[in-house]
């Protein structure tokens, strides 16, 4: 019987590893295959550029490092280290060793992994034990990730993390079998010590301990049988189990560095995204649905919806789209577009052609204001900015002041791209008729698509926080610091969405004085408002706001201010904290400022 | 002799006071401000009867100036706390009484209009609110709006912080649609030509005579009813305000351009009885107002025993609702000092 | 015998409540419950975007669906362009957005000419 083990023991890890090898291979091929040409094209022509080089190094910093998770958070990021790099040394320098004790490179590659089994003299001088002691260390380092490991099961708290996702049967068996592998070759290299003499300082003092109580010799063949075929149960689950994300990953830091994007539709591309994930769960803690008992929409489940082909338009559009999961997630999926890709599927038959849109004349002018929809609702903001516009003497046409379409954001965040289509036209041509040098709008979500999918050429496109600051640069409208202390709040569209951070905080630095806050910029909160969510009810709007203002009142701020619309509406609910946007503080301290000069001259006057 | 703690003097803190003086208790009532009347001392004249405002303001004068219980004024409460079988009110380190019983009657504050920023309050010179308007009122018949004009045509606007999620409150303040259609009559009195103009959702006329206040402002007072809920105002150049909304019973939207807004701000539980009622620990109802046990048996009683509930701190009521539930407050307190055995 | 009080007239004129088509409004109310809290008074028909620029009517194509009158539906709801100003002045915090999606599927679902895909 032990004779037919030692002879066949290592089939098992053998049979395992070719099988994963040909199945990931396959898979590569097949995702590969399916990208656009222009994205093939793109792989071509980097892949003998220093981009491939840049991937390595990505690969290596996230793959097994996993240098993201460890920021965000770094017990975890420990253990995943520890498991990926660990295990990666494990095999690298457990490779070195077999040569240096085989003086050849020719041997079957088993025979590294199952070193200890096969060769008994690997201790004795300096080099040899040097080797020994370092494969004790770093199985000891994979051990405490395994344990770790087991620990976030029971309590994932510990962890940061609310809730850790659940797991399908492929996973279980994966899991499992990677949750022996480790321990179970710690006890047979154990045995094989106590028997041999050849372990490290762990196995050695295992195995001598183990000796002294029982006799290893008709178990050690076993335990070696035990490790090599949880390492072969692995392989074979690896592809149907989320593990498959470590292969994925991989694939998709070199296919990011040579260019590939998302489409609008969901491709290849998507998938392999959709496959990277790890479900490390960072996304869950980011998510402020959380905060309004949402628990069961956030990305990492939607791409698990999409890998079991179960995604349901509940999952799908209870989502605020605001980004906060996306900055967050180590591999660097683009949640956002996937879950906005996926939205364009499942409404691809609803797009509306909105014939009744008609043509109505431009007005000519240097700037075209586009107040948006929502800003009509908040008729500070408007009124702030025509008086700022008059003050500097800016010729300017308010656009939408009677009417106008909407400017198709909201519909692309519902995935009907053709649908906005037909309203970007019709704005556009408006637009360009007026022969403005500059659009300037004052909600970030038309902002966004303004900028991103408009074709305007030649017209500057402005949010007006950064228009404003262009003004006081341009020296058309002064400015005076009142001793306001304020918190600035990013809205998702034009923080996260658009990348603009530091203009509206320089403007808020010649007004204010700026508190400097924990959430902001790119961690900045949504208001809970956003219009991405349909699924979302009021009420929870309302607690994710709550949240948001509860964290903002401990710098006990004068006021909030905001750059959008929206938000300011959202936060309105709140009874503490005094909302207002950006463009009114501006107004306001050109109009006290007005009356002081006002009363000055008045004082003049009677003194002459 | 029992002591009764008053705390705030207006229709409700007065007459509860008044009520239990009679009845031979001591009583001390605690008002913040300088003088005691409360809310009902802006208005000018009262539905549904057009009472002028003095005349209530003599009766309130007629109890307080009887001295038959002690006023303290310019003096805010602050917290309530019990100290074994009595109660200790005390306002900051000033004052301190000892209660056997304590009424709280902190009323009610309005809603603020700038919380509902589409309506233009505080932004458009020509929007103002229904408190504004009884301001101009009382102080005389030549109104003009904000920008010096003599209105021509004039809106009113239902439910403004009322049965409306986005301000919060869900309940109806009950008290503004016949204010408005009192209003309204008022400003046809005082300007025959102007056209009025009354934006509801539903016409609450729950209050006996107020049904034919209504018909009085269609019969003789030529005002226009629309169904609709106003959804946002914008100023126009010459700064007349340009309301839109929908004529829900004919079905088209509306664009109207007018003179003047006014804004039938609802009745909210102010910052006072927000304040006084967590200090001492009392419930509230989902509304923010203070929670009676009963909502029929037992309107006066709050979630702690020996302390009471008069007027609107509780809910939105009219003056003559004020009066009587200050009135059975005032028995409730009775009933529980003479079955209280210290 | 007949007990019709004379209502049998005009179909196309009456409300008939005990001939309800609401396949489509089941369907959205069984995914936006907020749906049934609206009380018509006419804010979003006011404040709505689309309604600027041509004739649309969201609350009274609401209130067809909750009465069973749907036949306007298919050619109204594609007017809207989800601006969200709606659902900003709702009163009812209804979620409006997600009703015009849910008509807008319910009318490629619950239509005879696609029951063959719907299998
Ligand atoms: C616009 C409008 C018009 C109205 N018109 C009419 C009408 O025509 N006819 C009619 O019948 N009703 C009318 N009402 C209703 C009427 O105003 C109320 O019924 C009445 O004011 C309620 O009186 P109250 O004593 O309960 O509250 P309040 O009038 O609010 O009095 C509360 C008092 O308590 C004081 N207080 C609060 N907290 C403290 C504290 N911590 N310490 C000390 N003092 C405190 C306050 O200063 C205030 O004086 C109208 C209401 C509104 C909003
Ligand atoms: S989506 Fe990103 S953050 Fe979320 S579980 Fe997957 S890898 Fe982690
Ligand atoms: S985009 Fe925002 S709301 Fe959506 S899942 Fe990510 S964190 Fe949550
Ligand atoms: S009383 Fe009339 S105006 Fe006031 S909240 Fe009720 S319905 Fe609206
Ligand atoms: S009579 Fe009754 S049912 Fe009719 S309006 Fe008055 S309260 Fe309502
Ligand atoms: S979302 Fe549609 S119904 Fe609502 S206001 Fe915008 S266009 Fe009108
Ligand atoms: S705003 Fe809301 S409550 Fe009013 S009609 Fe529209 S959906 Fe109904």
């Amino acid at each position: 019987m032990n004779e037919i083990i030692s002879q066949y023991f290592t089939w098992p890890f053998t049979i395992g590893a070719i099988y994963l090898g040909i199945i990931v291979i396959i898979r590569f091929v097949r995702w590969v295959i399916g990208l656009s040409k222009i994205d093939k094209i793109r792989i071509l022509k980097n892949v003998f550029t220093i981009k491939t080089w840049d991937s390595i190094k990505e690969a290596v910093s996230e793959g097994l490092l996993h240098r993201k998770i460890f920021k965000t958070n770094s017990l975890l990021g420990y253990m995943h280290m520890s498991l990926a790099f660990g295990w990666f040394l494990l095999i690298i320098i457990g490779h070195i060793e077999t040569i240096y004790h085989e003086g050849t490179m020719a041997f079957p590659f088993y025979k590294s992994i199952f070193f200890r089994y096969f060769v008994h003299e690997s201790t004795g001088n300096f080099i040899a034990n040097l080797f020994s002691e370092t494969m004790d260390l770093l199985l000891l380092f994979v051990l405490s990730g395994v344990f770790l490991a087991y620990y976030k099961r029971i309590n994932s708290r510990i962890y940061g993390i609310k809730r850790t996702t659940k797991l399908k049967s492929g996973d279980k068996i994966a899991l499992s079998a990677l949750w022996l592998i480790f321990p179970l070759r710690l006890l047979a290299e154990s045995f094989s010590a106590g028997i041999h003499n050849n372990g490290g300082f762990l196995t050695q003092l295992l195995g001598n301990l183990l000796y002294s109580s029982f006799s290893l010799e008709p178990a050690v063949d076993y335990m070696w049988l035990a490790y090599s075929m949880s390492l072969g149960f692995f392989f074979i689950a690896l592809p149907n189990s989320r593990y498959m994300h470590i292969p994925t990953e991989i694939l998709l830091i070199f296919l990011r560095k040579y260019g590939v994007n998302l489409k609008k539709r969901f491709n290849t591309y998507s998938q392999i995204q959709v496959f990277s994930c790890s479900r490390c769960g960072i996304c869950l803690d980011s998510c402020q649905l959380m905060n309004a008992e949402i628990k069961n929409t956030q990305s990492v489940y939607v791409l698990k919806s999409i890998r079991n082909k179960s995604l349901t338009d509940e999952t799908l559009f209870n989502c605020l789209l605001c980004g906060r999961c996306q900055n967050d997630c180590p591999v660097g999926i683009e949640l956002n577009d996937l879950r906005i890709t996926q939205r364009i599927e499942s409404t691809f038959e609803y797009n509306s052609s909105y014939e009744y849109l008609e043509h109505t004349k431009a007005e000519k002018a240097d700037v075209v204001y586009f107040a948006g929809c929502m800003t009509h609702l908040t008729p500070a903001i408007k009124k702030s900015m025509q008086y700022i516009f008059n003050y500097a003497g800016i010729n300017y046409w308010f656009m939408d002041e009677d009417k106008a379409p909407c400017c198709g954001r909201p519909l692309m965040q519902m995935g009907q791209y053709d649908a906005a289509q037909k309203l970007i036209e019709n704005n556009r041509q408006r637009i360009i008729e007026s022969g403005a040098h500059t659009l300037v709008a004052s909600c970030p979500i038309c902002y966004k698509v303004f900028k991103e999918d408009y074709s305007l050429p030649h017209i500057k496109i402005m949010h007006h926080s950064e228009y404003l600051l262009d003004l006081v640069y341009k020296t058309k409208i002064p400015y005076f610091k009142p001793a306001n202390r304020i918190i600035y709040h990013d809205p998702c569209e034009l923080g996260r969405g658009s990348n603009i951070y530091e203009q509206p905080r320089e403007l808020l630095g010649f007004y204010t004085q700026l508190i400097p806050i924990q959430a902001e910029k790119d961690r900045s909160y949504c208001c809970g408002g956003s219009l991405a969510n349909i699924k979302i009810q009021m009420h929870e709007r309302e607690k994710i706001m709550n949240s948001a203002i509860n964290e903002y009142l401990k710098y006990e701020p004068d006021f909030l201010v905001t750059s959008c619309p929206l938000c300011k509406k959202t936060f309105a609910k709140n009874r503490e904290l005094i909302v207002k946007d950006i463009a009114e503080i501006v107004c306001e301290s050109l109009q006290n400022q007005y009356t002081e000069l006002q009363k000055q001259n008045e004082v003049l006057l009677t003194q002459s | 002799m029992k002591h009764i703690v008053t705390i705030g003097g207006g229709i409700a803190g007065i007459e509860a006071s008044d009520v239990l003086a009679e009845m031979g208790y001591k009583v001390t009532l605690v008002e913040k401000e300088k003088s005691l009347g409360g809310n009902v001392s802006k208005w000018s004249y009262l539905f549904p009867n057009m009472r002028p405002i003095g005349e209530i303001e003599d009766y309130m004068k007629s109890k307080y100036d009887s001295n038959r219980f002690t006023v303290i004024k310019n003096t805010e409460v602050n917290q309530i706390k019990r100290k074994k079988d009595k109660l200790e009110v005390s306002a900051g380190d000033e004052l301190k009484l000892i209660a056997d019983s304590v009424i709280v009657a902190t009323g009610f504050e309005v809603f603020d209009a700038k919380r509902k920023e589409e309506y233009g309050y505080k932004i458009y010179d020509n929007v103002i609110t229904s408190v504004d308007l009884e301001n101009m009122l009382k102080n005389g018949k030549n109104i003009t709006t904000p920008t010096g004009k003599i209105p021509k045509k004039i809106a009113f606007i239902h439910c403004v912080g009322s049965r409306d999620e986005k301000s919060g409150n869900h309940y109806c303040s009950k008290l503004c649609c016949v204010t408005s259609v009192k209003q309204a009559i008022e400003m046809n009195e005082i300007l025959p030509d102007a056209e009025i103009y009354c934006l509801y959702i539903d016409l609450r006329m729950y209050g006996l005579e107020f049904e034919e206040l209504y018909l009085k402002a269609q019969k003789q007072h030529n005002i226009q009813f629309i169904r609709g809920k106003l959804s946002e105002a914008a100023e126009n150049m010459d700064k007349t305000i340009l309301i839109k909304a929908e004529d829900t019973l004919s079905g088209y939207p509306i664009k109207m351009n007018v003179d003047l807004v006014v804004l039938l701000v609802g009745m909210e539980s102010g910052k006072n009885t927000q304040q006084i009622g967590k200090c001492a620990n009392l419930s509230f109802n989902s509304n923010r107002f203070l929670q009676p046990v009963d909502p029929h048996l037992a309107r006066n009683n709050s979630s702690q025993a020996g302390i009471f509930l008069a007027g609107t701190c509780s809910s939105p009521m009219s003056v003559k609702e004020t009066l009587d539930n200050a009135r059975s407050a005032a028995v409730e307190v009775h009933k529980y000092l003479m079955n209280s055995d210290h | 015998m007949s007990n019709k009080f004379g209502f049998d007239i005009s179909p196309s004129r009456t409300i008939d409540f005990d001939k309800f088509d609401n396949q489509i409004l089941q369907y959205v109310l069984q995914h936006e419950s907020s749906f049934m809290t609206c009380m018509s008074c006419g804010g979003c028909t006011a404040t709505c975007s689309a309604g600027n620029l041509i004739d649309f009517n969201i609350r009274k194509m609401s209130l067809g669906l909750r009465r069973g009158k749907p036949e306007s539906l298919a050619a109204e709801i594609d007017k809207c362009m989800l601006c969200g100003k709606c659902i900003l002045v709702c009163p009812r915090g209804i979620n409006i957005r997600n009703v015009v999606m849910l008509i807008k599927k319910a009318l490629v679902k619950f239509n005879p000419k696609n029951d063959e895909r719907n299998n």
